[in-house]
């Protein structure tokens, strides 16, 4: 009986932990949009975390982008062949780029590129006390530090998995057409047919902008939530990296299901 | 700490390199800006049957798409389907056009085939085309196809076989 009584008082625990945390998380983000307000008049400040979390995560973006690109065009002319359809490559390359590839692994990658570096600034920052620090002389931290930090991920990562897609779909024509020889004619014609802006690319870049929100956001949060100890902080980058991930997996199931059912 | 120049520099090409790969995303990806921009009618069309027509599919006229499947609808009225067509303002055709239900090869997509007819008069923003042929439905085809040989086995006159499948099979479709 005390076991059963133990188990629902765990469970209980655990429910009211977790919706804690995440009302905790909300409210943090509602304080972070309506503090916003400074980082867009002194926009230097965005500009330069924007340096930090995309200009810096170019390199490793890019170089996957070509080789998801790549391994696509090899997978898909594989497989595309043996049904005699081989000119259909640039469809399979573009689209599966676009809507899927390209803004879940850039999500992928911004997370572990750039979310890890945000939430381990902030927790040492905190750990510091550089925070406290700020607010001792009245700068609010949230306005300071967290901010600029959120709109720069938001900002970055639509144009991080743009980036992406293109270089994917240049890996893809350079395997597809250069190397195998499929008819560059075919391949950009039956992709343009196929691919529509609003359908397609758009809806891709509101999924990326959707993971570019997420992924800064518990970045951010998990930073700002960290214990202040060495142990604290790497724990809290390691939970951006894995919670951040699941939620784009997550995230990225639930718009899929939204925007292309039925169509 | 970086130079203030430095970083502005660096966020602009990384700003610029984003914007860009939207833009070949857009355009060459894409192909925006071939029809979406241009100025369209739209012209109903009513089938017995539409088949596995969708919206967006192409309308192709002699094999040039000039136009989109707007939207599809159901008349309860004459329980037909009140397809709308955009066409681009570059082409007009004549009042009298035909269009037709079509397949792209075997097993392709659906389209709206457009045979231009010999009226003056050009068709405008909210006609209806009065000459219409539903999809070939594969399985009226087939069945149509069994009875007439049915027929031709028991010795009947030839005539016998083609009167059953009602409605919408590919030969009876204007009206």
């Amino acid at each position: 009986m005390t076991a059963v009584l133990d188990f629902l008082e765990n469970l209980g625990a655990r429910a009211i932990a977790v919706v804690d945390r995440l009302g905790f998380a909300t409210r943090f983000l509602l304080l972070t949009l309506r503090n916003s307000g400074m980082c867009f008049r002194r926009f230097s400040l965005v500009l330069r975390e924007i340096y930090y979390a995309g200009v810096l995560s170019l390199i490793i973006i890019l170089v996957s982008g070509l080789f998801v690109g790549m391994v696509l065009g090899l997978q898909g002319y594989d497989t595309l062949e043996r049904y005699g359809s081989s000119s259909a490559l640039g469809v399979l390359v573009a689209l599966s780029l676009v809507r899927e590839l390209g803004p879940v692994v850039s999500g992928l990658l911004f997370a572990s590129r750039a979310g890890s570096a945000i939430t381990a600034e902030i927790g040492l920052m905190k750990a510091t006390e550089q925070l406290a620090a700020m607010e001792m002389m009245a700068v609010d931290p949230i306005a300071r530090v967290i901010a600029p930090r959120f709109w720069a991920g938001v900002i970055s990562m639509p144009l991080l998995a743009a980036m992406f897609s293109a270089m994917g779909v240049f890996g893809g024509y350079l395997v597809g057409v250069r190397l195998i020889g499929v008819d560059a004619g075919s391949f950009w014609s039956q992709m343009q047919a196929a691919v529509d802006f609003r359908e397609d690319i758009l809806n891709g870049v509101i999924k990326s902008l959707v993971f570019g929100i997420a992924v800064t956001w518990i970045a951010v949060f998990e930073g700002y939530d960290a214990p202040p100890t060495a142990e604290g902080v790497s724990g809290a980058t390691t939970r951006t990296v894995v919670t951040s991930s699941l939620s784009i997996l997550a995230l990225d199931f639930i718009l899929t299901a939204l925007m292309f059912r039925g169509a | 700490m970086m130079k203030r120049r430095a970083l502005d520099l660096w966020v602009g090409v990384f700003v610029a390199i984003g914007l860009g790969a939207l833009l070949f995303l857009a355009l060459k990806v894409g192909n925006l800006g071939s029809f979406s921009a241009a100025k369209t009618y739209l012209v109903k069309a009513n089938f017995d049957n539409i088949g596995g027509l969708k919206k967006r599919a192409p309308v192709k006229s002699a094999g040039v798409v000039v136009g989109r499947v707007e939207d599809i609808g159901f008349d309860t009225k004459t329980y037909e389907a009140e397809v709308t067509l955009s066409i681009d303002s570059r082409y007009q055709f004549p009042k009298d056009t035909s269009a037709k239900i079509l397949t792209a090869g075997l097993l392709g997509e659906q389209y709206v085939g457009l045979s231009a007819g010999g009226d003056t008069a050009m068709l405008k923003n909210g006609d209806t085309l009065k000459l219409t042929q539903s999809a070939v439905v594969l399985e009226n085809l087939i069945s149509q196809f069994l009875f007439s040989k049915a027929a031709d086995g028991s010795g009947s006159s030839s005539s016998g076989g083609n009167s059953n499948s009602s409605g919408n099979s590919s030969g009876k479709g204007s009206k």
